[in-house]
């Protein structure tokens, strides 16, 4: 009952144009005539899809372990120094910035001479005039944007992982005589894991936002390096080719909830089979430890 | 020894987090301190970012002298800034206002009831928060076109409704709400609703405060929505404003680009506090 307008708009902002996107995908171009699984080979045969593919994956491929590790580094040095609330201030900042505002300071570092040239020849002796929101470094650039706002937050997700863990295991490990890579090992890594699904989840989410600096850096059509799938949807939107959208939605659609699937199943695999259940234990009855951890923390 | 290596420790830490905190924050800087330069200080540093002219940049994080002329030319004497500038705060307002309104109840759901199909369901907006944009775009397009609110504020708002991000991550936080409370709370004689509003809500404050501010700032920098569903251009965001002001408009972009960051950053400083707990409700008061 609760659930009734979450539900209804849900249904009819996502619902109904989803099933639209399904049906669309297996008709001809005006929507009516079924063709089959026309569309999907046509599509595949396309170019510009196979780039913005294969730039779109490799993104994922690089960035996301990239950011997770970055993140986890920084949550531990911050961990490990018990301070939380200033370097949260910080290093979270990235997050609220809106693109739209950066990209002008990003255009400082990066265009012709920019900081990054002048910086550069500084260090290598050597004059640099590159312009790095064009060309094969602009995917460099991307990533380094995207890490540069996403790191932080995940940080704290990293943390309020590492809050999770119970003290005792540690203690206990202690007392058999554990280092502190041991330690790391064998207590932290494992307890992490359910943290580690979330955070690859809401990274992957704002991953796709990416577009928005790639489209105010190089424009809608930028070097093919970074020609993603957002900027080819976009070129379809704009000639209002349905058909070719809904395909290759579909396709996404299809790819997103079978990847999700597998991910589910390994999680719940690696859960009932791992020692730390990381997740259950952040969720109910907070008993001594996290008060105390938390005070601390505060204090 | 120990100590020794304890501080070493503590101070090789310190420095790293220094060092990254700098690399975030210098670009920040550089943006407020070129707010303040007068023109043709901007002309000679930041020309080419600005589009007037390949010069080399000279960039500084002082200017040579403060001036408020940016500030007044862009809040003065241009009409197009403040009209965006209340289209963003009209339709991020609403969105996010309606993002909770909706997102509370069927976060709440997830979280504390059980129904047929729940867990199924969840994964469906799980999947949905997962996908981008682009993928409902057209059919959405379509819908918003049958229901006639293309080009006006609320066919942005509407579809940002019922995001599914703000109910997964309210509905993290509600589960980890501890079943003896609510169930004091069900003996004293509470109803399901006021069950929500006086313990749900109270304590899962944080949660919500979270959910509020994410969906803001991803609402505040949102322009895919406002690019493919508005057309006329006095409706748009900030957001789709700023990418445009270059050129002779130019010496105002750096000050029309801290205005536009100023509201979201003021909420992240205030409810930074909420955002540090990141995911996992804990130090409940029992």
């Amino acid at each position: 009952m609760f659930l009734a307008p979450s539900l209804t708009g849900t249904l009819i902002f996502y619902g109904i144009p989803l099933f639209d996107v399904a049906r669309r995908s297996f008709c001809d171009a005006m929507g009516k005539r079924f063709v089959g699984l026309s569309v999907f080979w046509k599509l595949l045969g396309n170019q510009a899809f196979q780039l913005a593919l294969y730039n779109t994956i490799r993104y994922e491929l690089i960035c996301l372990p990239l950011l997770l590790c970055l993140s986890l580094l920084m949550a531990l040095l911050v961990w490990e120094l018990k301070t939380v609330s200033g370097s949260v201030r910080a290093l979270v900042l990235p997050l609220s910035l809106p693109a739209a505002s950066m990209v002008l300071v990003w255009q400082i570092f990066l265009c012709r001479e920019g900081v990054l040239d002048q910086l550069l020849g500084w260090l290598t002796g050597r004059v640099w005039e590159r312009d790095w929101t064009d060309g094969p470094w602009a995917f460099g650039v991307l990533v380094a944007t995207y890490l540069w706002k996403n790191a932080g937050y995940d940080m704290l997700l990293w943390l309020s992982g590492l809050r999770a863990i119970p003290d005792q295991l540690y203690e206990a490990a202690k007392i058999d005589g554990a280092g502190r890579r041991e330690q790391f090992c064998y207590i932290t890594m494992p307890c992490l894991k359910g943290t580690a699904g979330l955070v690859l989840m809401l990274s992957l989410a704002s991953s796709f936002q990416v577009f928005r600096e790639a489209f105010l850096l190089s424009g809608s059509y930028p070097h093919e390096s970074i020609y993603l799938f957002q900027h080819l949807f976009n070129h379809w939107f704009v000639e209002m080719d349905v058909q070719k959208m809904c395909g290759a939605a579909f396709m996404m659609l299809m790819a997103g909830a079978a990847g999700y699937g597998a991910v589910l199943r390994c999680a719940d695999w690696s859960r009932s089979a791992g020692p730390g259940k990381p997740r259950d234990r952040g969720h109910l009855g907070m008993s001594g430890w996290a008060k105390r951890r938390s005070i601390r923390w505060r204090g | 020894m120990e100590r020794i290596k304890r501080t070493l420790i503590g101070l090789t830490c310190r420095s790293v987090l220094t060092a990254l905190s700098l690399f975030i924050w210098i670009p920040v800087l550089l943006l407020v301190s070129a707010s303040f330069m007068p023109k043709d200080e901007l002309l000679y540093r930041y020309a080419h970012p600005l589009g007037m002219g390949a010069k080399a940049v000279h960039a500084s994080l002082l200017p040579v002298y403060l001036t408020l002329e940016g500030y007044i030319q862009i809040l003065l004497r241009s009409r197009g800034f403040f009209v965006m500038f209340w289209n963003s705060c009209l339709q991020v307002g609403a969105l996010v206002m309606g993002q909770m309104a909706v997102g509370i109840f069927g976060a709440w759901a997830f979280a504390r009831y059980t129904f047929p199909g729940k867990k199924k369901l969840f994964d469906v907006y799980i999947l949905l928060m997962l996908l981008p944009f682009q993928v409902t775009e057209v059919s959405a397009y379509l819908v918003l076109d049958r229901l006639k609110i293309l080009d006006t504020h609320l066919a942005v708002i509407l579809p940002g409704i019922w995001s599914a991000f703000p109910v997964f991550i309210m509905s993290r936080f509600f589960e980890a709400i501890p079943q003896a409370m609510l169930e004091a709370a069900r003996l004293d004689g509470a109803g399901e609703l006021s069950l929500l509003i006086k313990v749900g809500i109270p304590v899962g404050k944080p949660g919500i405060v979270t959910a509020w501010m994410l969906g803001f700032f991803e609402s505040w920098n949102n322009m895919e929505r406002p690019l493919a569903y508005l057309k006329e251009p006095s409706l748009w965001p900030l957001s789709l404003y700023l990418s445009r002001i270059r050129g002779e408009q130019g010496a105002a972009a750096f000050a029309a680009c801290v205005i536009a960051m100023l509201p979201p950053v003021l909420f992240f400083l205030n409810g930074q506090e909420e955002l540090e707990q990141g995911i996992f409700l804990d130090g409940i008061k029992e």
